[in-house]
């Protein structure tokens, strides 16, 4: 299946990209998830993307662990928020 | 309870937020509080030139819009406009709005309070921050989460 991984602020800075397109197995989760991201990016990028304050939204909405990705979710990585 | 989000580019026309809620506010509002945020000019003694806020198309005005229904469950708010700005913003422009009107106005200054307390923590922008020696993404204050936190314990001006 396919889905899109998109990467706001400090992360898309890190990754180098906005949003990417990835294939990933059926069924998947973000072990599976991580693992595609893992072949494609630096140690570097995936320790960021890993990091304990980064939070994952699926189809805009925040989600919590386990995570199962359906084909064509839009998931995101989201560094520490802060808005006013 | 009317509710209004935007997130625009544009600058913040306070009279004409302010103009538009007056055309259209039932009789029972006594109380009209507005709060506007400012890019401050200085930051840690460094000199800050300008602000770039970035957000999540769709995601961060559901953000806003939960913040503003837990306003609406605490205090009795007739009328809830937020106007947050995004792009690159220069020292002293406006950055967000919010405008709250109620019957009272204890309910329309805490309500006003409390709301952007929430915009500091709970609602999905970023913020990078250029000084003349370099720029870095921001991350909410361990006093803007102080403050948010403070809510949760009861408040004498609330509804129930």
């Amino acid at each position: 299946m396919d889905i899109d991984v998109l990467f706001f602020a400090s992360l898309r800075d890190v990754v180098g990209a906005a949003s990417i397109s990835v294939q990933l197995p059926v069924p998947a989760g973000q072990r599976e998830l991580l693992a595609v991201l893992g072949e494609r990016f630096s140690d570097t990028v995936m320790q960021a993307l890993q990091a304990e304050n980064v939070r994952i939204s699926v189809n805009k909405t925040l989600a919590t662990q386990p995570l199962s990705y359906s084909d064509g979710d839009e998931i995101a990585f989201l560094p520490p928020i802060t808005g006013g | 309870m009317h509710v209004s989000v935007r997130i625009q580019e544009d600058d913040i026309w306070v009279a004409d937020e302010y103009r538009a809620l007056r055309d259209r506010m039932p009789g029972t509002i006594g109380a009209i509080a507005t709060f506007i945020g400012l890019v401050r000019d200085q930051q840690a003694d460094d000199e800050v030139l300008s602000l770039t806020i970035e957000h999540y198309p769709g995601m961060t005005e559901q953000s806003i819009h939960t913040i503003v229904e837990s306003a609406g469950q605490r205090w009795p708010l007739d009328d809830v406009v937020i106007v947050h700005r995004v792009g690159e913003l220069a020292a002293h422009e406006q950055i967000v709005f919010v405008q709250v009107a109620a019957g009272h106005r204890a309910a329309a200054f805490a309500a006003c309070e409390f709301l952007m307390d929430y915009l500091k923590t709970d609602a999905v922008f970023w913020k990078r921050e250029a000084t003349p020696h370099q720029t870095r993404w921001l991350e909410s204050s361990a006093q803007d989460e102080s403050r948010a936190r403070a809510w949760k314990t009861p408040d004498p001006t609330e509804q129930n």
